[in-house]
């Protein structure tokens, strides 16, 4: 298991050190520094071993996290629990740096302590370790032994990731649909590759410990239940906002908060679970059937003479037209020896940008169904270099509202049988932002 | 830049408020004693501020030990906040001051009687981590009632108290009946506490492999599997990585627990997903493979492993090893994935060469043309490293899919175009590879590489380009002047370029003899006669000899016909592969190494095999049933490109004909080459008497005419070679002439050195006895109560004994001894209790001989050779440490095979040697050999070599590693130097020592 935890500055100066098994000494802390932190060569793994110690480092902004071992642990598990204890230190302290890792370090201790023993990661909820590990020091005498048992057994519980007794004037519900659609297509317009990642993010504000089920147009709970003729889905719990009128999406794979219980999603393919408070990740999924691509490049290069290309660039908005994308950006790219760029274009701003070797085309809003087009004249100088140039792909960057791999959110639904709401009290609020990942056109 | 500086400004501003790191600045003199005295202030928050200071400057190394007692007055508070601060002290410090720390135990003691569970639970997790033998007495009340405490959060802390007094005495845990209790909370109500009980007992099993510790069966399984649902996802990790070491009785055990492990795929956290995969991928080598369930799993692996490739790169290049390693097993389960490994412009570099491995694996003509494009856009990156690997990888692709092969040579020929030097050299090297695998196809690339021949500077690239000029030499008008050029600075090439430009030249000579002469005569008498390289020497003498006796059988061996490479390259070995994919998601499978090659001591030790359906129920661990395991069709397996070469030479050498068994018994290619020159030339150089029978040799004896001067036969024509060479007197004089200024240097190198190595003349004589080091005080009087304890190693026949003298200095009587070693390097151990059975007097003195064993705990210790060890007697437990003599641990079969100590000499490698000068000694060779071996450090061979007596030996340590030494002795030279090889080389250290001290008494 893990035998020590440090945490550096930029500078490799330990911020802090904390020792979990006999078999790290000291030296330890300056083999990582000498060999990772100050090697004269970036590195190149994110595991090191030096003299039969294993170091595994992460890196937030300027500040190094290691963990230390000499024994065959779970790799995995490490930087897992690396990013934990990010997340966890940057929930009680915001941005993790040097300024903010000194003046919490004994706060820092404190964590370490409890959700690392001997070595093992032990319960690492936020929500959880509020309860009991706070800035002002541990209420303890305060504590009356009921509040003391519910902290333990919130701790060890199923549901770790929740405390019980909170409660909102107001239960209210936020969901976000975020999805990066990855495309690269061929100059005739084939689509060489596509997918979709997406992550369904939630924040809850619901009192009580709520029973939530959620449900959106997976193609396989569709069709059991086009089968079964029974339809769970009332008029009112159809949260749908998407442009495109599929019925069902397939979904190549999916993975969730441990709050979700998966062995009832493998047997039923439901999701049901008791959220944490606040902001978190519910889901993450990748689709690569059926997706809508909501832009389309089309791009024309044509070589005049040696010393000049004309290109054409038209690009064709594929989706509702009540509906706005946002913040598009078209890159082009140009050659090396470009001297000179002219470009033309009917909508946004374009500009020719020598450092980057590019044509940057702006546009800051378009409505779906629409049309746009760019030509460039660009001149080149000549060279007696045999190398063609390699003519990367144009990219595109852009947000749209709407999810491009067509998922709608059916339900969720909220059940709290101790408290006095119902599912009709709870106000939920849904989102989809479709965002471009890797969206690249070949030319 | 900008970023940072902005963030600097933006954390001042944050500083401002918060103050704690105040902590760190304070580095005036006399901070101690400010300290000691705020320690001892009346005001709580003085006390904590400056406790915190202390813990602020401990962080950053400096020692304040000083402040022990005066930060232990400060645990007893009801302040938690500070609790928690001395105790980390304590944990720091306890180790450096044990009896202070005894200060601690009550309030201890008292903490784990708390009203408040986290109290509790604090308190006993504390303990636990001070390892001072006076207080983990104190920890067992504590603890035995903790485990059993009402409250689930104290329990589950406890359970891991368990593993952790186990590691600082793992007797005391047994004896206290303590895994009992752990192995009931397996069935503890709460899930967390199963599963910490879980992760304490895999580890304390660790270190007992023999033990039956976690006993798993059908009922426990059942309890895991349940807790597995309603655990934290760390609690899940333990647990599945806990489940991968039980073997299902039957294949539908094995497809029900596949089938409540299923749903973890769908974890967020990838680590619960990997040990997820893993019970799955060694469970379903019990599954017949015709059985529904057998693909609905293979199909339902895929698309996790799939989702890991976009979680964070560090997490993605675990994920990815772990993919490498079973496409290598299954490669079924990703064959249609091709794409997500494609590597994305921002992905670290890391992540980069780990996904080009994977493409390559994963290639296949149904995807050969993608995959082809993207390699050829990844060896136009910037990234050295990546390029030369994607370059490696076209080579690849060309060899794996044949279909390619014509595409992928077009592809790097274009390359070859770019001119970047290191594209160039990579591309040569997978150029020769691909003639390898489809001779007579695309030799006519030949002429544009040969364009290149200049550029190239690693010694690889060179290599590799002489083999090719030398294979096909007959296709290359100039092939000697090609070769003749690399010849110039023969000297300083490396010994692949030297060893390649010998026998292409020998084959350039065999395929065109007449122009080529000279350059043959060149290379063979710079290969012998000025080189010291013994490899490049003794391939020399073979060419030569084959060429001078019989010219026919030096064609069939240098020219024979090369089998070809196979397809897939930079498998895992079989055996390796399934130890591997049991350590699925761990360290193991990031570096690819089993456990016990960077895991010291017990741990890891045991070797993990899959156990397939035909296996028993037997438990994983035993090494036996990986027997049965079965692979179907198993890869071959052929060495990494890196090798690619050696073998090609070491083909070179083995006649397919009847030219003379091929030594089978050579367990590598070099030593090939010694075995055929210890077998086939020992009548030649063994007894120098004799006329070596090389017709040459009587011809003109003793010509001091250099090699080229000869005249060559002017009816000597090229048709006549061609037929029968062997019979042709033109062919003997002819050839006669070369090797004429061998007998001068054949007296001289060669008995000097072959044969003095090969046949060991004066080694034998006396045996000297074992040196034993005098007694030396271990224990001094003062240190514990009167107890004088010295004493020194013994080796005798093969047991090793630890003599000692106890002196009892004291007022009062001795007795109730006994004694207890630290884990140490070599896993010494007493083997049997101290016996002393009469009480010891004052100023009575008694001996006592300990005899030794060497299968006890391992821990490396510093120096290697140290030893602590503890005595108790009716007065007190005192601890000393002493250092043994590493010639103790020297086996009496130390003595290697001559041809195993060249090879293995050869193979490990050079940063393995370390050398070291023994100063004044005045032995002489066979004095020191004799010396020596009375140590069991024996003498292989004995060669002299201008006056300097070279000695070669062997030794074997009782943990298997062997230890090869090279002792350098001149005469009149009292200054020995000695080399030491050794594939643990921290050891060559205390080896030297030995030898000084061995060679100096």
């Amino acid at each position: 298991m893990i035998g020590g935890l440090f945490i550096y500055n930029h500078k490799g100066e330990v911020l802090i050190s904390r020792v979990y098994r006999d078999d790290i000494g000291r030296n330890a802390v300056d083999a990582f520094r000498v060999n990772v932190i100050h090697a004269r060569q970036q590195v190149r793994s994110p595991v090191t071993n030096i003299a039969r110690t294993s170091f595994f480092h992460v890196k937030r902004s300027n500040i190094w996290l290691a963990a230390v071992t000499k024994q065959n642990v779970n790799a995995a598990m490490v930087f897992e629990f690396l990013y934990k204890m990010c997340d966890v230190m940057t929930a009680y302290f915001g941005k993790i740096s040097e300024e903010n890792i000194k003046n919490n370090f004994v706060l820092i201790y404190e964590l370490l302590d409890e959700i690392l023993d001997f070595g093992y990661p032990q319960n690492s909820e936020t929500g959880a370790l509020k309860t009991f590990i706070t800035q002002q020091g541990i209420k303890g005498q305060s504590q009356t032994k009921e509040e003391q048992s519910q902290i333990t057994s919130q701790v060890t519980g199923q549901i770790g990731w929740r405390r019980e007794g909170i409660k909102y004037r107001r239960n209210e519900l936020f969901l976000d649909v975020l999805e990066s659609v990855n495309l690269l297509m061929s100059p005739q317009g084939q689509v060489l590759s596509a997918h979709v990642s997406g992550r369904v993010v939630m924040k809850s504000y619901l009192s009580g410990m709520p029973e939530c089920k959620f449900g959106m147009n997976d193609k396989i709970v569709i069709d059991k239940q086009g089968k079964g003729g029974t339809t769970e889905d009332t008029g009112k719990s159809d949260l749908g906002g998407g442009s495109s009128g599929k019925q069902s999406i397939a979904i190549d794979d999916c993975t969730f908060h441990q709050c979700v219980r998966l062995s009832k999603f493998d047997s039923e393919r439901s999701i049901s679970f008791i959220p944490p408070d606040g902001e978190y990740e519910l889901m993450r999924y990748r689709t690569t059937k059926d997706i809508i691509l909501p832009f389309r490049v089309i791009p024309l290069v044509r070589e005049v003479g040696r010393t000049k290309l004309e290109v054409k660039v038209v690009i064709k908005s594929n989706f509702k037209p009540s509906l706005l994308a946002q913040k598009i950006e078209v890159r082009i790219p140009t050659p090396l020896n470009t001297s000179g760029v002219q470009v033309i274009c009917m909508k946004g701003k374009a500009k020719y940008k020598a450092s980057e070797n590019a044509i940057v085309w702006k546009i800051k809003r378009m409505a779906g169904m629409k049309e746009s087009q760019i030509s460039a004249e660009i001149e080149l100088l000549p060279t007696n270099d045999k190398k063609k140039w390699a003519r990367p792909p144009i990219s595109m960057n852009f947000e749209v509202p709407f999810a491009p791999s067509g998922l709608k959110v059916r339900y969720l639904k909220v059940f709290e049988s101790k408290l006095n709401y119902s599912d009709h009290d709870v106000i939920k609020w849904v989102r989809y932002i479709g965002r471009s990942g890797i969206y690249e056109t070949r030319c | 830049m900008q970023e940072w500086a902005n963030q600097l400004c933006e954390n001042r501003q944050f500083g401002s408020k918060m103050t704690d790191s105040k902590y760190f600045t304070t580095t005036k003199k006399g901070e101690i004693f400010e300290l000691k005295a705020e320690l001892n202030s009346d005001k709580k928050e003085k006390k904590k501020e400056a406790v915190k200071k202390v813990i602020a400057s401990m962080t950053v190394g400096k020692d304040v030990s000083a402040l022990f007692p005066d930060v232990v007055n400060c645990m007893q508070t009801d302040n938690l906040e500070l609790k928690k601060l001395v105790y980390l002290y304590l944990m720091n410090y306890a180790k450096s001051q044990p009896d202070m720390a005894i200060m601690a135990v009550n309030t201890f003691v008292k903490d784990c009687e708390d009203l408040n569970p986290l109290i509790r639970a604090l308190a006993v997790r504390t303990m636990g981590c001070i390892r001072v033998d006076k207080i983990t007495e104190y920890l067992c009340e504590p603890l035995r009632k903790c485990l059993k405490d009402e409250d689930p959060y104290v329990r589950k802390t406890a359970a891991v108290c368990v593993a952790k007094l186990h590691d600082i005495n793992a007797q005391l845990v047994e004896d206290q009946g303590f895994l009992d209790t752990l192995k009931d909370l397996i069935s503890d109500s709460n899930p967390m506490v199963v599963a910490n009980a879980v992760a304490a007992l895999s580890e304390i099993a660790e270190s007992h492999p023999n033990s039956n510790l976690l006993d798993l069966n059908p009922q426990t399984i059942n309890k895991l599997l349940t807790a597995l649902n309603e655990c934290t996802e760390w609690g899940q990790i333990f647990i599945l990585d806990c489940l991968a070491n039980y073997s299902p009785r039957d294949d539908r055990e094995s497809q029900s627990i596949c089938e409540r492990v299923t749903p973890r795929l769908s974890h967020a956290n990838s680590a619960v997903v990997l040990s997820a995969v893993k019970v799955l991928m060694k469970f379903m080598e019990m599954l017949p493979k015709d059985l529904d369930y057998y693909g609905t799993l293979l199909k339902k692996l895929a698309p996790p492993l799939v989702t890991l490739l976009s979680a964070e790169p560090e997490l993605q290049y675990v994920a990815l090893r772990n993919i490498n390693l079973i496409v290598q097993r299954r490669p079924e389960i990703l064959k249609h994935e091709m794409k997500v490994f494609f590597v994305k412009y921002n992905d670290p570099i890391y992540v980069k060469l780990e996904k080009l491995d994977i493409m390559i694996r994963l290639a296949s003509q149904a995807n050969i043309a993608q995959v082809l494009a993207e390699l050829k856009e990844y060896a136009t990156e910037v990234d050295v490293d990546f390029v030369r690997k994607a370059v490696r990888a076209i080579g690849r692709c060309a060899i794996k899919v044949e279909q390619s092969a014509e595409r992928c040579v077009s592809t790097l020929l274009d390359l070859i175009q770019t001119k970047v030097n290191y594209v160039v050299q990579e591309a040569i090297v997978v150029i020769k590879d691909i003639f390898r695998k489809y001779p007579n196809k695309y030799e006519s690339v030949i002429a544009t590489l040969c364009e290149h021949l200049e550029s190239l500077d690693e010694p690889e690239a060179r290599a590799a380009m002489i083999w090719i000029v030398g294979e096909y030499a007959e296709r290359i008008d100039n092939a000697d002047e090609l070769l003749e050029s690399f010849l110039e600075g023969f000297h300083d090439e490396s010994t692949q370029v030297q060893l390649q430009l010998l026998t292409a030249i020998v084959k350039l000579f065999l395929k065109k003899p007449t122009e080529t002469q000279e350059l043959v005569q060149q290379v063979l008498s710079l290969a012998t006669q000025d080189s010291d390289n013994p490899d490049l020497r003794d391939r020399g003498y073979i060419y030569w000899r084959l060429l001078s006796t019989d010219p026919v059988a030096a064609k069939e061996v240098v020219l024979a016909e090369k089998p070809l490479i196979s397809e897939e390259t930079d498998l895992i070995e079989p055996t390796l592969l399934e130890e591997l994919i049991c350590h699925i998601g761990t360290l193991a499978s990031v570096y690819h190494k089993p456990p016990s090659a960077f895991v010291e001591g017990s741990r890891g030790v045991q070797h993990k095999r899959l156990t397939s359906s035909a296996g028993s129920g037997e438990s994983v661990e035993s090494p036996d049933t990986g027997s049965a395991a079965v692979s179907e069709a198993p890869p071959t397996v052929i060495p990494s490109q890196g090798d690619l070469l050696g073998d090609l030479l070491n083909l070179d050498l083995t006649p397919p004909t009847s030219t003379g068994p091929p030594p089978t018994t050579a367990p590598g290619m070099q030593l090939g080459a010694m075995d055929l020159l210890g077998g086939g030339l020992d009548s030649l150089i063994g007894d120098e008497s004799e006329p070596p029978p090389i017709p040459l040799r009587t011809d003109t004896p003793q010509s001091p005419q250099p090699p080229h001067q000869s005249p060559s036969p002017p009816h000597y024509s090229p048709t006549e070679l061609g037929g029968d060479i062997g019979g042709s007197p033109a062919m003997g004089t002819g050839f006669g002439a070369p090797p004429a200024a061998m007998p001068a240097s054949f007296n001289a190198p060669i008995s000097g050195g072959l044969d003095d190595l090969f046949d060991l003349g004066g080694g034998g004589g006396l045996t000297m006895g074992t040196y034993i080091p005098p007694k030396s005080v271990w224990l001094p009087a003062m240190k514990a109560k009167g107890l004088e304890i010295s004493g020194t190693f013994v080796r005798r026949s093969g047991v090793i004994q630890m003599e000692m003298t106890l002196n009892n200095k004291a007022m009062s009587v001795m007795s109730d001894f006994a004694i207890q070693f630290n884990r140490n390097s070599f896993g010494l151990a007493p083997a049997g209790p101290l016996q002393i059975l009469t009480p010891i007097s004052p100023n009575q003195s008694i001996e006592a001989a300990l005899p030794l064993s060497t299968v006890g705990p391992v821990m490396k210790m510093e120096p290697l050779n140290n030893l602590q060890v503890a005595v108790k007697n009716n007065i007190d437990v005192f601890y000393f440490s002493c250092q043994y003599p590493i010639s103790m641990l020297f086996l009496e079969d130390g003595k290697m095979e001559r041809q195993v100590f060249l090879a293995t000499w050869k193979d490990i490698p050079n940063e393995n040697e370390s050398q070291f000068q023994i100063k004044d000694c005045h032995l002489n060779s066979d004095a020191a050999s004799n010396k020596l071996q009375g140590s069991n450090i024996f003498t292989i061979a004995k060669r002299t070599v201008e006056g300097q007596d070279m000695l070669y030996q062997s030794m074997k340590l009782t943990n298997g590693i062997w230890v090869l030494a090279e002792l350098r002795v001149q005469a009149g030279n009292p200054n020995y130097t000695i080399s030491l090889k050794c594939r643990a080389p921290e050891v060559s250290q205390c080896v030297f020592q030995n030898y000084e001290t061995v060679l100096k008494n």
